[in-house]
């Protein structure tokens, strides 16, 4: 067994105001110290057991202020696991939550599996058998689910990059391994350090990147970036207002920085949408018409799922024809809304102007298709295989945990290089990242690696 | 034939291969009488394919027999007839020793050891049954009907059992190089119930040295200082001979092409699963057919003969072909073919049917070693021959079996490897396959492994001093470095200038002055001379563990973490049907590997972490007894 620090969220997502997370293990409260600022500079470590600290995490990177929040101190054994424990109690809500759990990530917390806290109670004498059986359920019921979410959930391109940079490290590791086992061979181009440094920097730069967008919320963290567009009154704002009350907004009002834009946060089905401009919708005016045509453009360029909202009692305008041919080509969920109205509109045409983009019919004033609504958000995102909302998160949170990792030990391989490290030792950080890497796609089947060298390379005697 | 009894041993060991070799004088020097049985005597510790010894994982595993107290690495010092470093450059974890071998006196060398080995007999027989009573093995019967009785067999059959030697279409029941094979043995083995598999392997055709035009090929010299394999040998071959390199021609590969109809490989003749590392000619010109070239190596078999090893040219194809082939190499134009090149087929045991001890499952006291184990490489089967015959001989002794960890040694990993994932080809070691390499060195094998050995008796008490005197100084001269500081004098700086270093602005440590790269330990010890005079491997001893003590330190955190894993035992009367929670494939291979540790059932594919910890909890649970019911 292993027993370095764990976290994870422990309170359900979405409900609440307040969340938390929980550290558990020998290193809990080091790392709790590392990020924790209270008013009067209290170190964790010279607190007595059992109690409460206010104070602020502080992103040590960025020396960023991450959350206000309370922290119960508890050392082990009088714990849950009987190790020292670390609760921290933020403000509820995915945005937060998930900023907390990634720093204690990053500051040297592993993210626990399903279960961990409980088996590590269990095999720390906490808990009966009879407990542990149900544990042990869990491990098996959530482990499956996990693995089915962790793919399901997996962007495409995040997949597709992950596995090209894994190939790219892989056949690097190979070229070099090849050049050890069989160093008589002359047909095997050398692996040479400026080349090692070559790939290496790329891979770095491609993890970077990733990063990136990951903290500007395009791998799910953040939510999906979603639009909410139509002509004046086709029922945008009904729209908004039952995704909210239906999933309770989990934070309101966080004003764009940069621009005038109104972002507010929904969990639709495991979903996190990131509603825009909704006070442009709230003021019923068209997002087109009320910060112009290129702004409106670039929003919807960067929205990752688009609501078009159309009247049911009226015939398509040139407005609705303009703004089918300004989504053409993104990710597009069209409402027919008001059929409780006598029906005016088109649908052949609307089939026609759709294509493959998925249809719903609503009638918002009685409460009708926003479960369909719903189930078509879920599907375009995870094909209907998601039932719950925690998991997405967490395995987010790990996937960028991860991308951390992987920069870290690809900086180490660099560095290595550059300052005349033989190549065997540099060998060591880029299995490492590939490694890495591939607890993220799910992939780490240590045969590939031969498979590799003898497809590539032709050896033997 | 009517059957008699023709003696009693502790251990009978059945063949003389590498493996055979190595497990004989193991078990006789730990003091169970012990009984060699060999098809042929003139074939003792036979190379029947290449003439070399070591490479890179190979030739660590070298070390680690001579500091196990194993023949292997004093019998190549003694024979060989060139040695090279590899990989010098590539860093000290995967550095190898490589030898070419006098065939001829490697084998009447290493005869000669078993000869004179005290509690050891030597018997030319064909083994053709084991004997076996409440599944333990009681003793073998050979083929005059000899019968002898014993505590504890070992099986070293290499590719004897039910081999076949095939060329073009030409197929016949053989061992290597035409010897008598082990059919009734092979029979008996399948009997008792072991899953046996088929596989193959290949040798090139070896020419007569004077009809070769060295002209036009390129010259493979040794190295021109003393190398040695044992950490014993002090007398070193400097007179060396040669090797040779040329290549494939264009008519090399058309000739293939145009014969490919004709060979076994492709016919369809061969079943046997060959391995990947190490392919036909053939096989390297179909499967990479945009190689121009291909490497030919030509290697002398020994100092007292013309026969050269044809090395890059292994093939099944007819003789006729061979012979155009030969003369399509530059070089080779005249080339008089002395042997030709053929593929072997051979009976081998699915080793997961193995404890890590190399004993069998199934049969108690019943040890296999070598090629029979799926494996291939002279290194790997005298490894492998050094364990089992050491774990047959505590056995016999009632003393706590050996089982090399992955972090101890190559040899570790090569075993676990076997018993635990199996293989589907014949295995052979890779640097890559051990995932410690940084600490299994070939610098630091007797200080890895030396100490296991002396504790059984197979190093003496005055290698064992002084080897505990090299270990001393070189703590002594590593604890000196690390707390002596180096003042930035002026003759501290011209020697920094001399090898291109930056200046120092402060006092620095020795060892952290000696982590420079530009550094060497002989430079630093004359800024802090020692008072003591290492010798060069202890020099490179400490030069290595300062200048990669980063790195060495995260690998030993690494097996600090697998140490706790391996410490989780696992009870071998564990009923895997009784524990609900594992899913069906790893509760199979589970019930297969039987892992004696959390360590080695988290390495079986298959097995996933819910698997662990599920396990983990019925373990740490001691409910272990109930329900096995």
């Amino acid at each position: 067994m292993e027993f370095d620090t764990i976290a994870a969220i422990s309170t359900p997502l979405g409900e609440g105001a307040i969340a938390i997370v929980r550290l558990s293990g020998s290193n809990a409260i080091s790392i709790a110290n590392q990020i924790f600022h209270s008013p009067n500079g209290k170190n964790l470590f010279n607190q007595a057991s059992h109690t409460i600290h206010y104070g602020h995490l502080v992103d040590s990177e960025t020396d960023e202020i991450v959350e206000e929040v309370m922290l119960s101190l508890m050392k082990g054994p009088k714990t849950f696991t009987r190790e020292d424990v670390v609760e921290i109690n933020c403000h509820g809500g995915i945005v937060s939550v998930n900023r907390v759990l990634k720093l204690v990530l990053i500051n040297g917390a592993r993210l626990a599996e399903p279960g961990e806290f409980t088996k590590r109670a269990f095999l720390n004498g906490r808990i009966d058998l009879s407990q542990a059986e149900a544990v042990m359920d869990l491990i098996r019921a959530k482990t499956d689910k996990a693995m089915n979410v962790a793919l399901g959930q997996m962007d495409g391109r995040l997949s597709r990059l992950i596995k090209t940079l894994r190939q790219a490290l892989l056949e690097t590791i190979a070229q070099v391994e090849v050049n050890i086992d069989y160093p008589e061979y002359d047909d095997v181009e050398e692996m040479t350090i400026p080349l090692m440094i070559k790939n290496g920097m790329w891979v770095k730069e491609e993890i970077e990147k990733l990063l990136v967008t990951s903290s500007q919320g395009k791998i799910l963290r953040e939510g999906l970036s979603t639009a909410i567009i139509g002509r004046p009154n086709v029922g945008k704002s009904s729209l908004l207002n039952s995704l909210i009350q239906e999933n309770k907004a989990i934070v309101t009002d966080i004003a764009g920085t940069t621009r005038d834009i109104i972002e507010e946060y929904v969990n639709v089905r495991g979903v996190p949408l990131k509603l825009v401009d909704t006070a442009g919708i709230r003021e019923t005016e068209d997002i087109v018409e009320r910060i112009g045509v290129e702004k409106s453009r670039q929003v919807l360029k960067e929205a990752d799922l688009i609501l078009l909202v159309l009247n049911n009692a009226e015939k398509l305008t040139i407005e609705d024809r303009r703004l089918f041919e300004a989504i053409e080509g993104m990710d597009v969920i069209i409402i027919i809304n008001k059929t409780d109205l006598p029906t005016q509109i088109e649908l052949e045409e609307i089939k026609q102007l759709a294509g493959e983009k998925r249809i719903v019919t609503t009638s918002l004033l009685q409460e009708e298709g926003i479960d369909e609504l719903e189930e078509a958000i879920a599907s375009l995102f995870f094909e209907g295989t998601i039932e719950s909302s925690d998991i997405t998160y967490v395995s987010n949170a790990r996937h960028i945990s991860l991308l951390h990792l992987a920069k870290e030990t690809i900086t180490d391989a660099i560095e290595a290089a550059q300052t005349d490290v033989p190549v065997d030792m540099i060998q060591i950080d880029v299995t490492r990242t590939w490694e890495i890497l591939g607890e993220i796609v799910g992939d780490t089947v240590e045969e590939s690696l031969l498979d590799q060298l003898f497809s590539q390379f032709c050896l033997g005697k | 034939m009517p059957n008699f009894e023709a003696g009693k041993f502790d251990v009978i060991v059945v063949g003389a291969g590498h493996a055979g070799v190595e497990a004989a004088l193991a078990s006789a020097k730990i003091g169970a009488k012990t009984l060699v049985l060999t098809i042929n005597l003139d074939m003792i510790a036979f190379m029947p394919c290449n003439p070399s010894i070591g490479g890179p994982a190979k030739g660590i595993v070298v070390r680690e027999i001579d500091a196990l107290g194993g023949a292997m690495g004093k019998v190549i010092d003694k024979t060989h007839i060139q040695m090279r470093m590899l990989n010098t450059a590539k860093g000290p974890a995967v550095r190898a020793l490589r030898a070419q071998a006098d065939k001829v006196l490697y084998q009447n060398e290493m005869k000669k050891l078993l000869e004179e080995q005290e509690n050891l007999t030597i018997h030319q027989a064909v083994v053709e049954e084991l004997l076996v009573e409440d599944e333990k093995i009681i003793g073998l019967v050979t083929q005059v009907g000899a019968i002898y009785r014993a505590d504890a067999v070992v099986i070293t059959t290499g590719t004897f059992l039910r081999g076949e030697i095939i060329i073009g279409d030409l197929k016949y029941s053989s061992g290597p190089n035409n010897q008598q094979p082990s059919i009734k043995l092979a029979d008996s083995i399948r009997d008792l119930g072991f899953d046996l598999v088929r596989f193959k392997t290949g040798t090139p055709p070896r020419v007569n040295s004077k009809t070769v035009d060295y002209s036009k090929t390129e010259i493979q010299p040794g190295d021109d200082v003393p190398r040695a394999f044992s950490f014993e040998t002090t007398e070193f071959i400097m007179d060396q001979l040669p090797c040779w390199l040329t290549y494939t021609s264009g008519e090399t590969h058309q000739i293939i092409n145009d014969n490919l109809h004709l060979s076994p490989m492709y016919s369809g003749m061969i079943k046997g699963t060959g391995p990947r590392y190490c392919p036909s000619i053939e096989d390297k010109i179909v499967r990479f057919s945009d190689k121009p070239r291909h490497q030919i190596f030509l290697e002398p078999e020994g100092r007292n003969t013309r026969e050269v090893y044809v090395q890059g040219l292994s093939t099944s194809l007819p003789e006729h072909v061979q012979r155009q082939l030969l003369a399509s190499i530059p070089g080779l134009e005249n080339a008089e073919m002395m042997r030709a090149g053929y593929a072997i087929e051979y009976d081998a045991m699915v080793p997961t049917q193995l404890w890590p001890t190399l004993e069998t499952k199934k049969i108690k006291n019943l040890y296999t070693a070598g090629q029979i184990n799926g494996t291939s490489g002279y290194e790997e089967a005298a490894g492998q021959g050094l364990m089992a015959g050491i774990n047959a001989g505590l056995r016999v002794l009632n003393k706590e079996e050996i089982v090399l960890s992955r972090s101890d040694a190559y040899i570790g990993v090569l075993i676990d490897d076997l018993v635990t994932k199996g293989t589907n080809e014949p295995y052979r070691l890779l640097t890559s396959r051990a995932e410690y390499r940084l600490l299994l060195r070939h610098d630091n094998a007797d200080l890895r492994l030396l100490e296991k050995a002396y504790k059984i008796g197979l190093v003496s008490q005055a290698r064992y001093e002084k080897f505990l005197e090299k270990k001393s100084r070189i703590e002594v001269e590593l604890k000196r470095l690390r707390s002596l500081m180096i003042k930035p004098n002026e003759v501290t700086q011209a020697l920094i200038r001399s090898v291109e270093g930056s200046e120092l602005k402060d006092g620095i440590r020795a060892a952290d002055l000696l982590k420079r790269t530009e550094m060497n330990y002989d430079l630093v010890a004359q800024l802090a001379p020692s008072e003591i005079e290492l010798t060069i491997e202890e020099k490179e001893q400490i030069e290595i563990q300062v200048k990669y003590e980063g790195y060495i330190e995260k690998s030993l955190q690494q097996v600090e973490k697998l140490k706790k894993m391996e410490d989780k035992k696992i009870p071998d009367k564990i009923d895997y049907d009784a524990i609900s929670g594992l899913a069906t494939e790893a509760r199979q291979k589970l019930k297969l590997v039987r892992p004696l540790s959390i360590a080695q059932a988290t390495r079986i594919s298959g097995v996933n972490p819910a698997d662990v910890s599920i396990l983990l909890i019925y373990i740490e649970q001691g409910k272990i007894a109930k329900i096995t019911g």
